[in-house]
């Protein structure tokens, strides 16, 4: 399908929806160059901010505000612990001011947070930050196919859909109210694919999350709508520290996306979420991301560092879990959506295309980590570089002896644009099974002044044959997304990419 | 229709186009013959408008300044240049490059753009007319072509941009006999009273195909000698030493 095929179509608004759609009109290409970081306003919304930072009593005021069990305190406690023994990974491929974790906020909430019987009671401030980015909270429930969890800050704000998936026997909601409502399935899946002491930021985030989403598909159940959650950031100084779950019980089916965005601002926000996945027996879990934090400015100055632990275990034989990813916000971006292939026959994939233009770093890639028989990866990682960034491919691929005849398939391809950004690929293999098979691919490309001069002699602007020569390169992974997705994707990328030719 | 008046181009202290003066009418046929080194992409390079040449002189291409246009614009402007190595653009499908240059160069020249259905019709039959393989619609731009397989598609894309001023730059290169049949037989096509067309060439074979009204010899920069067709015939039987020799002993003569 050609992309102006695609323009015609009456797509629905996304989470991050919001201009000309990838326009063949040079002013329109222009217009978009001189816009800045699109949702980088802040509403002004009252909140509960708790005071900067961290202690035991923090973590107690944190699950007490949140009406927790005591068993979800203990597990919070023994993880702070656990954090408090850590040290701050250095390994990383990024340069940046240590981080004061004791001038953070741990808890921000939009206050107060009523119990939502329908989307129209919906705080009108929220709703209306909502529709400035795009996702109208209450249009979304007439006319889209599309359940979203909306999280400001810590806290889950609405979730549309609701009585819809109820009926099909899916549980969508935040994590604070699956801990209230369905506290067996929470406390059987928390921490058994990220434990507490996987690493720091997983420790930091067991001890101080405040809320997330929670998806749980029975058995035999095929989701009958995309599932979604919308995450924004809008207070300072304060993290974002959310956890999401997802179960997918035997035979059943889910796809799941996320997008984000946040204010502009001076100073550095972390966000350390944790997200988790678990597929039994012929479980199949797709889980695509449109990253768009704010990245900081022009200099440098601002912007997320988003740390986050993404893993998903196949448990059952056959699961399949499917990571895409399309990551073109934050200051720095370290992450490594995973999957253990534990049952036998079971699939991981990981898709990705991390962008990094003005002084933005990536240190992203994948762990596959072969346990069952017959267990396959692909893992196919686009990275694009453009201004000063910093694009780091780090993953690895670990075949245990127990995996008889498993399989792997990476490709890494790296493109440059300009002479300042930089590409590194950082592979590591660890195999302990003979009847393995692991692929590895890797290159790394400029874009040609042939290709540019090419397209231009056609008659396509400078800017338009980038965009085009940068979304070939990423086709593969584009294709992964759901439709909507790779439209806006596709946006996304051009807009980040404006001014860094020529 | 192409006024070339004193063109010098330079990379660096290196002149490459040292004078060059060359006019084409309307609907004419003219054919740039030389010897290696002689300038010849070089010319095609500098009227495409690419980067990375000092350029001095006069272009004047139907009333415009062409040498104040970007290349997009003289594409638009109704210059079309035939690559002699086209770029490889992964994972961007033939079509949809088409489409979008298609629809490009039509907003340069003021025309609405095309529809899916009208253009698809179109490619269809100009891929029928340069015996073009099916498969290659949906593969993407030249990547993995053959050599003949990407020159189709340079008279495949010129002849759906329609160019008023083609420059085909060594189409020859690389073509078996068969292809450059059909290269030329799609070129030849294209010729009327309003389209003129600048053929570079090493190898007077093009020409049986792609009969020239006029024939330049390139050396040096400039063009040393201009003649009918029956000058390439001559180009082959003496080849490029003795008719550069005879050219610049010419030029003493006549100083």
């Amino acid at each position: 399908m050609t992309r102006s095929q695609l323009d015609s179509r009456p797509t629905r608004q996304l989470p991050l929806a919001g201009g000309a759609v990838g326009s063949l009109i040079s002013n329109e290409v222009r217009e978009l160059a001189a816009r800045e970081y699109e949702h980088g306003f802040s509403s002004d919304i009252d909140t509960d901010v708790i005071p900067k930072g961290l202690s035991e009593d923090v973590v107690r005021l944190i699950s007490s505000k949140k009406n927790e069990p005591d068993w979800l305190l203990q597990w919070r406690l023994q993880a702070y612990r656990q954090w408090l023994t850590m040290d701050v990974p250095d390994w990383q491929n990024a340069h940046y001011e240590p981080i004061d974790f004791q001038d953070i906020s741990y808890y921000a909430a939009p206050k107060p947070k009523p119990v939502l019987g329908s989307m129209d009671e919906v705080d009108p401030e929220l709703r209306e930050m909502f529709d400035k980015l795009g996702i109208s909270l209450r249009e979304q429930e007439r006319l889209s196919n599309v359940a979203i969890d909306a999280i400001v800050d810590s806290v889950s704000v609405a979730t549309t859909f609701k009585a819809k998936l109820a009926e099909a026997g899916v549980i969508f909601c935040s994590f604070s109210e699956a801990v209230a409502d369905h506290p067996d399935l929470v406390r059987a899946n928390l921490g058994t694919v990220v434990p507490v002491r996987d690493n720091y930021f997983a420790a930091l985030n067991s001890a101080v999350f405040s809320d997330g989403s929670f998806c749980y598909i029975p058995k035999g159940v095929r989701c009958p709508m995309e599932l979604s959650t919308y995450f924004r950031i809008n207070s300072a100084q304060t993290g974002q520290f959310e956890r999401t779950l997802i179960v997918a019980e035997e035979g059943s089916y889910v796809s799941y996306l996320e997008g984000c965005t946040a204010p502009q601002r001076d100073e550095n926000q972390l966000h350390a979420a944790v997200v988790e996945l678990v597929a039994q027996t012929d479980a199949s879990i797709k889980y695509s991301t449109v990253q768009n934090w704010y990245p900081g400015d022009a200099e440098g100055k601002g912007g997320i560092f988003n740390f986050v632990t993404k893993r998903g275990k196949c448990a059952g034989d056959r699961a399949k879990i499917s990571w895409t990813q399309v990551e073109t916000g934050s200051a720095i971006t370290w992450k490594y959506p995973s999957v253990v292939l534990q049952g036998d026959d079971s699939v991981g994939e990981f898709y990705s295309v991390a962008l990094t233009a003005g002084h933005q770093q990536a240190d992203t890639g994948s762990k596959m980590i072969h346990i069952g028989k017959g267990t396959t990866s692909t893992i196919v990682s686009k990275g694009i570089s453009a201004g000063r960034g910093q694009n780091t491919y780090r993953g690895l691929v670990k075949v245990l002896r127990s995996a008889e005849n498993a399989r792997n398939f990476t490709q890494c391809d790296s493109l440059l644009i300009g002479g300042d950004c930089g590409a590194h690929t950082l592979p590591y293999i660890e195999v302990k099974n003979l009847t393995a098979q692991v692929e590895h691919e890797a290159s790394t490309s400029r874009i040609g002044e042939d290709q540019l001069f090419y397209c231009r002699q056609r008659g396509i602007n400078e800017e338009e044959a980038t965009s085009m020569i940068v979304n070939g390169f990423c086709r593969e992974v584009f294709k992964e997304l759901p439709m909507e997705f790779a439209v806006e994707a596709q946006r996304l990328l051009s807009v980040s990419l404006e001014g860094s030719v020529g | 229709m192409l006024h070339i008046n004193d063109l010098t181009a330079s990379i660096g202290e290196k002149k490459i186009l040292d004078g060059l003066d060359l006019t084409i009418n309307p609907g004419e046929v003219h054919a740039i013959m030389g010897p290696n080194g002689a300038g010849k992409s070089t010319l095609a390079n500098v009227l495409g408008g690419r980067d990375g040449y000092d350029v001095s002189g006069s272009v004047t291409f139907n009333g415009l300044d062409l040498l104040s246009l970007t290349p997009e614009e003289r594409a638009g402007a109704g210059l079309f240049l035939a690559f002699q190595y086209p770029a490889e653009i992964p994972g961007v499908g033939n079509l949809y490059f088409l489409r979008t240059a298609v629809n490009s160069v039509r907003r340069f020249r003021g025309l609405d753009m095309i529809g899916v259905t009208d253009f698809l019709a179109l490619a269809e039959a100009a891929m029928e007319s340069v015996e073009m393989d099916r498969s290659l619609k949906n593969r993407s731009v030249n990547d993995g072509f053959s050599g003949g397989e990407k020159k189709r598609n340079e008279i495949l894309q010129m002849t759906m941009l329609e160019p008023t001023l083609a420059v085909l730059d060594e189409t020859d290169s690389g073509l078996d006999i068969d292809a450059l049949r059909i290269v030329a037989n799609g070129v030849n096509a294209l010729r009327s009273p309003e389209r003129s067309m600048l053929v570079i060439t090493h190898y007077q074979r093009l020409l049986d195909y792609i009969v020239p009204d006029r024939v330049h010899v390139l050396a040096g920069g400039r063009i040393i000698r201009s003649g009918g067709k029956e000058l390439a015939a001559e180009l082959e039987a003496n080849g490029y030493t003795e008719t550069v020799a005879q050219a610049a002993a010419a030029a003493g003569a006549a100083r």
